[in-house]
């Protein structure tokens, strides 16, 4: 007997008993939808992720005060005030950091109060130099941004989130307008559009302001040239790496640092951002699979109990292909083969199910699905599994009939 | 086959074992039959006549003795060899037509060519004409249940001879239909015989045990009577 025959019996079996097949594939039908949808929805997300962190700088090192390392004593008191604004420009030296593209360094304060007239917004003011819009890769919806002649001059100027903006000065364009900081007026020159927000802050509530202006009237302090980060782009993704390694050379050179677990500084990338979100995402993702990979067992225990059930009725059927000239092996496998059409049937509907919900749910959910090839060819992979694996046992019950008490059956 | 004999059974025996109770089927059968010849086997119920047929049929293995089916020994064959004797050398017409009922009736006679692999241009023709020579050549697409008792026994006729077999096993063929339909498909087997093929055929009625040529009697589990008619049919 041929794979074809064998292929044709299956598909004979399985027409013979429409609403049967159709019921125990839509087992394995719900557990591959819910597959296809769970890791498309997982996928989706870690996608949105990281393409919002790239659309803020997916180049971006971000350089803090403090050594990442926890171990050990660190001494010395205000580690918030190792890094300068002479380190900052030290980075942006094309000579020492060939691969940094851009430097911008950070003073910036929570909890200030905005005023517009009888209107008062509490939000972050970030004091920093212009190419803080480049190297955090924003734009601006309207006005300009911030100019070496504002740095130089302290000048009172700022820009507004978009976020910061609307509730402050709702419709209206603020451009031009003033608000109260620390009960100093700063003309609004620019707007920010919006970015969303990373895994921590709002990135569309917020006040920027020259880092000069930011040290002399907001944060004040000791230190005029203190900065509390400093934002550095890499000229490109690929000289992450590069970059990562000459701002490192440069502030330990300046700070005096000779090992690695004395630095006063630490650096971190967005990748690492990414990576912790990727992996709370990813628990989320496997826990919903392992509720698909259930349901897809009992998709399977249900085509087990239909191929017994079909092994059963039709005893007859098997003595008579036994006593034609069927070999135990023959009829295993067509019996497997109806167990893995079945499975594959429910895989096809499943996956069929699955894109269309992945068209669909994003209408209804804020969420982005992404359907990725590789998974839905692998859906379909354990859905046929799935028929085969729970079709051994009544296949190998078919196979082990007796042609003559099989004939002899009612 | 040549001269060789279609069936030779030497001192059969067929014992089960159902627990303490041992229950002898078969007590030493021997018998054989040439090529072309057209046997009945009669008996009553309980007296072996179910095992024998088994075991001519290669459904089943002796406990004891020798069976050569065609020159070859099957009394000690797997499952795997019987079930392609059975498909090579046998072909079998059961009392209650064994039919497909979701396969058209030449698909049911295409059913043992295709366990022989025979490519399916072959099959359709070789199962075509089968059927042709039941009469049967108007009703190829039609279901059992599209089909009377008689002519559904008749395209389970027409699937026993497609695969051109050594044997045409015949158990109670009769045994389901009205007298029309009877004296058709005895009609049939008579057709057979004629064109030379070996026809075993095992019934109770003596009215169509008389259609034979060679009447063998069993009883309690041994041949009794075994006697040729001076003139067949």
């Amino acid at each position: 007997m041929t794979w074809a025959d064998v292929l044709r019996n299956g598909w004979d079996a399985i027409r013979n008993h429409k609403l049967r097949s159709a019921l125990t594939s839509l087992g394995i039908l719900i557990g591959i939808a819910a597959v296809v949808l769970t890791v498309g929805l997982g996928q989706g997300a870690q996608k949105q992720v990281a393409d919002r962190l790239s659309a803020l700088g997916g180049n971006l090192l971000i350089v803090s005060p403090g050594s990442s390392t926890t171990s050990g004593v660190r001494g010395g008191f205000g580690s918030a005030s190792t890094l300068t604004t002479a380190d900052a420009d030290a980075i942006s030296s094309k000579e020492a950091a060939p691969d940094v593209a851009g430097v911008a360094p950070v003073l910036q304060s929570n909890d200030q109060s905005l005023v517009n007239g009888s209107t008062n917004w509490t939000t972050t003011v970030v004091g920093t130099t212009p190419s803080w819009l480049s190297v955090r890769g924003r734009q601006l919806s309207s006005g300009r941004f911030l100019t070496a002649a504002d740095a130089k001059d302290a000048a009172a100027v700022t820009v507004l989130a978009s976020d910061t903006a609307r509730e402050l000065f709702g419709p209206l364009n603020p451009v031009g307008q003033s608000v109260t900081i620390n009960d100093v007026p700063y003309e609004v020159v620019g707007v920010l559009t919006s970015a969303g927000s990373d895994s921590t802050t709002n990135l569309d509530d917020q006040a920027i302001v020259p880092l000069s202006t930011a040290s002399q009237r907001i944060v004040g302090g000791t230190s005029r040239t203190a900065v509390q980060t400093i934002y550095v782009k890499a000229s490109s993704p690929s000289r992450l790496g590069a970059a990562y390694q000459e701002t490192d050379a440069v502030l330990a050179y300046r700070h005096g640092i000779t090992s690695s677990s004395a630095a006063d500084f630490s650096i971190t990338t967005q990748q690492s951002v990414i990576s912790t979100t990727s992996s709370v995402n990813s628990t989320l993702t496997n826990l919903l699979i392992g509720v698909a990979a259930l349901s897809l067992i009992v998709g399977g225990i249900g085509v087990m109990n239909i191929m017994l059930v079909s092994v059963k009725e039709r005893t007859r059927e098997i003595g008579l292909r036994k006593a034609l000239g069927g070999t135990p092996a023959i009829i295993r496998r067509q019996f497997l083969c109806e167990a893995s059409m079945l499975g594959l049937t429910g895989g096809l509907l499943g996956v069929a199910t699955g894109v269309a919900g992945a068209i669909t749910l994003p209408h209804f959910l804020s969420e982005p699905v992404t359907l990725s090839v590789p998974w839905i060819c692998i859906a379909i992979a354990v859905a046929i599994a799935i028929g085969i694996g729970f079709g051994v046992y009544p296949a190998a019950r078919a196979a082990r009939l007796s042609p003559i008490d099989a004939l002899r059956s009612e | 086959m040549g001269t060789e004999p279609v069936i030779e059974l030497l001192d059969v025996r067929k014992v089960y074992e159902m627990g303490a109770v041992r229950v002898e089927a078969l007590r030493g059968v021997s018998l054989r039959i040439e090529q072309g010849e057209y046997v009945a086997i009669m008996g009553p119920s309980g007296s072996g006549k179910s095992t024998l047929m088994h075991i001519l049929g290669c459904l089943d293995v002796p406990t004891g003795g020798t069976y050569h089916l065609a020159g070859e020994d099957v009394s000690t064959m797997d499952d795997v060899e019987l079930a392609e004797v059975r498909n090579r050398r046998i072909g079998f017409v059961f009392q209650q037509f064994n039919l497909l009922p979701s396969l058209s009736a030449l698909r049911n006679v295409e059913l043992p060519l295709s366990y022989a692999a025979v490519d399916r241009a072959t099959r359709h023709r070789r199962a075509r004409e089968a059927l042709g020579r039941v009469g049967l050549a108007e009703r190829l697409d039609h279901r059992p249940g599209e089909l009377s008792g008689g002519q559904q026994q008749r395209v389970a006729v027409a699937r026993a001879v497609a695969t051109d077999p050594a044997l045409i096993l015949a158990d109670e063929p009769t045994g389901n239909l009205d007298s029309t339909a009877t004296a058709d498909v005895l009609a049939l087997f008579d057709e057979l015989h004629q064109a030379g093929r070996t026809v075993v055929l095992i019934t109770h009625e003596a009215e169509v045990a008389a259609r034979a040529a060679r009447v063998v009697r069993i009883r309690d589990g041994a041949i009794v009577d075994d006697r040729t008619a001076a003139v067949a049919s």
